[in-house]
């Protein structure tokens, strides 16, 4: 066992560099959103009852399929660090912490990949 | 100990709640609304991938009375969490710290968001 305090162990070996990773991702996706949900909130009014047909021909169009794509990129990646931040903050048993992190990154990553597949089959194959 | 005048606060009586502490708690419950509203985005796009039938079940589902209202508190927690967002990442950059310009800036909030609802539900529900 070392006698020289964590603080002298660390000092002089520089950072790892990715310290704010998590707080600068979360700012940069919720830039990135802000016009993508202006975009998205007017797609969503436009299509408002329409029919499967026109949905479709709506989203194949290479504007549409981009930024939905771009949608649920950001959203997913910006709901799944606000979510661990919340998890973070009141969840104090350190097993269960872990646990809850893990299974919220995997299941951001399940629902965003599954919805990316779906834009692109419906887009690129036609349902 | 000698009684003193000093004033008793904060008092349970005389306490006021601020409104920027009401403005912020909001705005992680809306951010925890949107995270598991987005599944709603993944059930939407995800049904158009097994066909018309499907999506017309998932179109009939979001359209019905309750999805209405999910999708009404839906599009607030939306807006709420873009404006106030917005304020987010002007703090980040050093702007609007001060109290009185944080309470002002958080006024406007409320009022866009407010505005932007309605205004979308309007002009969705008219065509």
């Amino acid at each position: 066992m070392s006698m020289r305090p964590p603080l002298a162990r660390a000092r002089g070996l520089g950072s790892a560099k990715d310290g704010v990773s998590h707080f600068w991702w979360q700012r940069l996706t919720g830039l990135a959103l802000v016009p993508i949900t202006f975009w998205f909130v007017g797609s969503v009014v436009s299509l408002a009852g329409t029919d499967y047909a026109h949905f479709r021909a709506w989203l194949s169009h290479p504007g549409n399929t981009t930024m939905m794509i771009l949608l649920i990129f950001a959203a997913f990646h910006h709901a799944h660090l606000g979510m661990q931040t919340v998890i973070e903050d009141y969840v104090h048993d350190e097993g269960v912490k872990l646990f809850s992190v893990i299974a919220l990154k995997f299941a951001a990553f399940l629902f965003g990949v599954f919805s990316a597949v779906a834009v692109l089959r419906v887009a690129l194959v036609g349902g | 100990m000698t009684p003193s005048n000093r004033p008793l606060s904060p008092h349970l009586l005389n306490y006021k709640f601020p409104l920027i502490v009401l403005l912020s708690g909001t705005h992680r419950a809306t951010g925890v609304a949107l995270s598991i509203g987005t599944l709603l985005l993944t059930y939407w796009l995800g049904s158009a991938v097994y066909g018309p039938a499907a999506f017309d079940r998932a179109s009939g589902l979001l359209g019905s009375p309750i999805g209405y209202l999910v999708l009404f508190g839906f599009s607030f927690s939306l807006f709420y969490h873009l404006f106030n967002g917005i304020r987010h990442l002007l703090w980040d950059v050093g702007w609007g710290f001060e109290l009185p310009v944080a309470r002002k800036s958080g006024m406007v909030m409320v009022v866009c968001t407010l505005v932007c609802t309605l205004v979308t539900w309007a002009v969705a529900l008219s065509h």
